[in-house]
């Protein structure tokens, strides 16, 4: 019976620096846990951008749910990969990427928004600033295009601004249901948005456009330079 | 020219016409009277929107549906979202002569292009599960079907507490938008739970749909939050028209050869 210990995983960076799991004397790897992120700020703190009520469920809920699965699919696969069953394992990986990608999507959204009295909508300065204008003319552009690619995305999934790794780039990306942007090439996810329906359906209703146009209010360029 | 409701799923000819019957014709514009073919835009004339399809109205009250699905629920999701794809469809069918007169089932199928999706078939699906949907479910639905549609699940899935089964587990495990069906498989002659993501119906695979469940998160969030399960629950328990399923599993077996007649041995 595998041990397991409990990291609390409450940064991006501790989540992008890897994973240590520790061996116990019988040899067995434990399992690493996840556990849900606090926000950096309140609930209403996005207001009116995004309503408390949105905030509230779309953490304490849906993000909690993508944890406790990811959490459970984890289990399994370690059970599975210890017992050599090769079907479970392919099995369990839409899981895992559903989930995983729900928690690490989520984890990256609620770091990408900031109050306005913290800097949420603040444009971009320094080496950000002059990468966007370089490669989409101006901000405006930038936004635009990152709008009408979100509203035209069928179905629910993520609207992304990432910096390709290799290309040294910047580009504009959409990634269905939860797939990380990684999925997408060797992209850094520098502003995700999400734009399946439960994050702006309770108050926007069926005008994703106009979530979208607000939610720039809120968006943090202070975080997605640091990940520059 | 007025507009064309093709609607007719009920007792919809899907069956008869090949899907490309209304598409195969590129002369249509020679067809349309000359004074019709010119008198869309003249200069210095506004633009008037002509519309191929309508919003075919629930056959029940807005409110027929509470407490398990709110009136509000329904005038958002029937009035708002789903209207805004039979305008988004009319807009894209007034730059296309060629789809001009297909039924909604032909739309459906043309436009889904084999797997390469034109850009009208989001719009045109969904304007046709949502139809769909709204008749599947009545006024104190729920309970269980009978006779023949019974059997037939009974058949096919060994009980019907498995049939129920299946299908909530199949709403639960959809990630994403997306559709829950009980459908009848014509190759494989038996009924079949399926789940399609976000607009794709049975109807693209030339499976004949017997009931379907809005699972994209705006079919349920206003009244259930995210607790999907509670809505599916409310769906299987009190809102699913067995009646009307009967009435496409007769429909059907006109189309689909479900077994062999019991012949009396002599």
């Amino acid at each position: 019976m595998a041990l397991r210990t409990v990291f609390s995983r409450r940064t991006l960076a501790s989540l992008r620096s890897g994973l240590s799991s520790s061996v116990t004397p019988t040899g067995t790897r434990s399992l690493v846990t996840f556990s849900l992120p606090d926000l950096p700020y309140d609930y209403g703190a996005l207001e009116p951008a995004i309503s408390g009520e949105i905030m509230q469920l779309h953490h304490q809920k849906h993000h909690q749910t993508y944890v406790t699965n990811y959490n459970k699919a984890l289990e399994q696969l370690e059970e599975a990969s210890n017992k050599g069953d090769a079907p479970a394992v392919v099995k369990l990986q839409s899981a895992i990427k559903f989930n995983g990608g729900g928690h690490i999507n989520h984890s990256i959204f609620w770091q990408n928004l900031a109050p306005v009295h913290e800097g949420g909508g603040e444009p971009p300065k320094g080496s950000l600033g002059w990468a966007i204008d370089e490669h989409f003319g101006s901000l405006e552009a930038l936004v635009s295009k990152m709008n009408a690619e979100g509203a035209a995305l069928q179905g629910s999934g993520w609207v992304w601004l990432g910096l390709d790794k290799e290309l040294k780039k910047l580009v504009v990306d959409t990634t269905p249901n939860q797939d990380p942007l990684v999925t997408k090439g060797p992209l850094i996810p520098l502003i995700g948005i999400d734009v399946w329906e439960h994050a702006y359906y309770l108050q926007y209703k069926n005008v994703r456009p106009d979530y979208l146009k607000n939610i720039w209010k809120v968006i943090s360029w202070k975080n997605a330079s640091k990940n520059l | 020219m007025g507009w064309v409701s093709t609607h007719a799923h009920f007792l919809g000819n899907s069956g008869l016409l090949s899907s490309n019957d209304c598409a195969s014709n590129l002369n249509l514009k020679t067809l349309l009277p000359p004074r019709l073919r010119s008198s869309r835009v003249r200069s210095g004339e506004a633009r008037k929107v002509v519309a191929f399809h309508g919003l075919r109205r629930p056959p029940y009250k807005l409110d027929a549906l509470e407490p398990y699905m709110s009136q509000k629920m329904v005038e958002m999701h029937w009035g708002e979202y789903q209207r805004a794809y039979v305008e988004g469809l009319n807009k894209q069918l007034e730059k296309n002569n060629i789809l001009y007169g297909c039924t909604m089932d032909e739309l459906v199928t043309v436009t889904y292009n084999n797997g390469n999706p034109l850009p009208e078939f989001n719009n045109a699906a969904q304007v046709w599960n949502h139809d769909f949907f709204w008749e599947s479910m009545q006024p104190g639905g729920g309970d269980i079907p009978k006779q023949g549609l019974l059997q037939q699940i009974e058949k096919d899935f060994g009980s019907f507490l498995d049939f129920r089964e299946q299908f909530i587990e199949a709403a639960l495990s959809l990630f994403g938008s997306g559709w829950v069906w009980l459908v009848l498989k014509r190759q494989k002659k038996k009924l079949e739970v399926v789940k399609t993501s976000n607009a794709i119906t049975p109807l693209v695979w030339d499976d004949i749909p017997i009931l379907a469940l809005d699972v994209w998160e705006h079919a349920y969030y206003p009244d259930y939050k995210n607790d999907r399960s509670s809505y599916v629950n409310a769906f299987l328990d009190h809102l699913v028209s067995w009646n009307v399923a009967t009435g496409r599993m007769i429909r059907a077996e006109a189309f689909v050869n479900l077994g062999e007649p019991t012949i009396p041995v002599a």
